[in-house]
């Protein structure tokens, strides 16, 4: 099995900062890899370091193999990234940012793959257009655009949704998916938890510099989070012994933590039994916000 | 050599694409010190026989447009492309540092070249002027464009802010063009300016360059090709390793 990317004890000191401080991570070829944490986590530090445009202070990195500095050509080749900032240069079109884009990796005859990441992206309207007269969801369609103009088959993207409208949110996971189904690995960067949670196959979560969870995203959520279950009852007490944990409550309205899915019987047995009868019943699924906050707080 | 041609072209189209405030501009501001000195001084100062001060004068001012616009292209660029972010685009893919250099450096090579010929060709409606030996003149001017589109890539790198550049350009290009005898030739200077001058190396651009069409000059030309040789090749080697170190540009 190849690694699409392999980070190894990395370490990134500013000054007296520590914004890395010893992380180490696999990221298998075709994964879908999620990569959360808290704002100043290092994420994008993490980011820079895979990419080559910031320094290591310590540790290797390779990417499909290569390593970032002493075979930087091949490493560079193999990566595409969307940056978190809306970058763009005020002196050109969508189409000679792509071209350029493209000649930067010597490809110069690119103009169909260019052609279909205009259209995919919806792009076709502005591909003449100045960049500055771009709105800032469009800016960030042409820097997932360039970061695949080499057909990179590792593609980091930080943060590509910040400030981004729910249309081209799907437009841009469901080509984001295709690129993985075609056997792209892909590491995302989010702080929208929920789409982490559909998309990911394996989550990494840093804090202050520092891996404190990493694992399948099902493994996160089956060890980190329960399922909500809300009730509304006809008493203002709940029974004694129930199989759950008390999370809120006010009034007649409960909101219960249960282990699993198994424990519902056991609670649904113990109303039975004291005579209460329910009125309303809502079961919320685990879900990655629970796990991320679980795991921040313990560490 | 990948990456290259692509890296010059976005170089050329950058500043084309505003022609009229990088190449038409600066045309203009050489017409009116011509116009305003050659007024002011003609009669007054003569430098060489034969020579008249409009025609002395011509020369210093297409070789101070070339130097002054080479070193503001690359070195605006650079600072434009850092302070905006969009370096990232540049840094992300595997883009040789020669390659950098050479495009950078040659796009500012080609602005100067064409902002000097602006000049020449606006020039020549009002001073006639012989060329003695053109290709000193040429050999003058590229040497002397890509010294200062080299300085202007140093500085691009080593600035973070605008205001670093227009300080260095304003502390720096500036005073050392004004005063390499664009606007009089250092033998009518008292001693200690004289040997001054002679420390400043675009006095030796501009002499040399002048050489080309006169055919005398303050300083041997050999000589000054040789001393804007060296400087060219010390610069570049400085250059070069900054780039290769990543200075300023991976952190
Ligand atoms: N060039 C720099 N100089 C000094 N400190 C830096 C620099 N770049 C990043 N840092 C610091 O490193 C830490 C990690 O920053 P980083 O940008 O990697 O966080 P992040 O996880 O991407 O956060 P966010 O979610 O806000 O994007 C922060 O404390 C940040 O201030
Ligand atoms: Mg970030």
């Amino acid at each position: 099995m190849t690694l699409a990317i392999e980070a190894l004890n990395v370490e990134k000191r500013y000054g007296a900062l520590r914004a890395l401080a010893g992380v180490s991570l696999e990221v298998a070829e075709g994964e879908f890899f999620g990569l959360l944490g808290p704002n100043g986590a290092g994420k994008t530090t993490l980011i820079s370091i895979v990419a080559g445009l910031v320094r290591a202070s310590a540790g290797k990195v390779r990417v499909m193999g290569a390593d970032v500095i002493d075979d930087y050509r091949r490493a560079r080749r193999m990566l595409g990234v969307v940056p978190q900032e809306l970058v763009f240069d005020p002196f050109f079109t969508v189409r000679e940012t792509l071209r350029f884009q493209s000649g930067y990796f010597g490809l110069r005859r690119n103009d169909a793959w260019i052609d279909e990441l205009v259209e995919h992206l919806d792009l076709t309207s502005k591909a003449d257009a100045n960049m500055r007269t771009l709105s800032g969801g469009m800016k960030r369609r042409v820097l997932v655009a360039q970061a695949l103009v080499h057909r990179p088959p590792v593609i980091v993207l930080d943060e590509p949704t910040a400030g981004v409208d729910v249309e081209l949110r799907q437009v841009l996971w469901q080509f984001i998916r295709r690129l993985n189904r075609d056997g792209h690995t892909i590491v995302l960067t989010t702080h929208y938890l929920e789409e982490a949670q559909e998309l990911c196959d394996r989550i990494a979560m840093l804090k202050a510099g520092r891996l404190v969870a990493l694992d399948s995203t099902r493994n996160l959520l089956k060890a980190f989070s329960g399922v909500v279950l809300r009730l509304r009852l006809d008493h203002e007490a709940l029974p004694e012994g129930l199989d759950a944990e008390l999370l809120a409550r006010d009034a007649d309205r409960f909101t219960l933590e249960l282990r699993d899915y198994g424990a519902l019987e056991q609670v649904l047995h113990r109303l039975r039994e004291s005579g209460a009868s329910i009125r309303e019943l809502e079961l919320e699924p685990p879900d990655l916000e629970e796990v991320f906050l679980r795991v921040m707080a313990r560490h | 050599m990948g990456s290259f041609p692509t890296l010059l072209y976005k170089e050329l189209l950058r500043f084309w694409k505003v022609a009229f405030q990088t190449v038409a501009a600066p045309v203009m501001t050489a017409l009116l010190y011509l116009l305003v000195f050659a007024y002011a001084l003609e009669g007054r100062v003569r430098v060489y026989e034969q020579v008249s001060y409009a025609q002395f004068l011509v020369p210093g001012l297409v070789m101070m447009s070339v130097l002054q616009n080479a070193f503001a292209n690359s070195a605006s660029s650079l600072i434009q492309s850092k302070v905006t972010g969009n370096v990232v685009f540049m840094l992300l893919p595997p883009i040789g540092y020669v390659e950098f250099f050479g495009a950078y450096v040659l796009a500012s090579v080609v602005r100067g070249l064409a902002v000097g010929a602006g000049v020449l060709a606006v020039t020549v409606w009002f001073v006639e002027l012989q060329l003695a030996a053109p290709l000193w003149v040429l050999g003058f001017a590229l040497i002397g464009a890509a010294i200062l589109g080299t300085l202007g890539l140093i500085a691009g790198i080593w600035a973070d802010k605008f205001d670093q550049i227009a300080a260095f350009q304003n502390f720096v290009i500036l005073p050392l063009t004004f005063l390499s005898g664009v606007f009089y030739s250092i033998h009518s200077l008292p001693g200690p300016w004289q040997a001054a001058s002679k420390l400043n190396p675009f006095f030796y651009m501009i002499d040399g360059f002048r050489y080309g069409f006169f055919g005398t000059s303050d300083f041997p030309p050999f000589a000054s090709l040789a001393v804007v040789g060296v400087s060219l090749a010390l610069l570049s080697a400085i250059c070069l390793l900054l780039l290769r170190s990543g200075y300023k540009l991976r952190y």
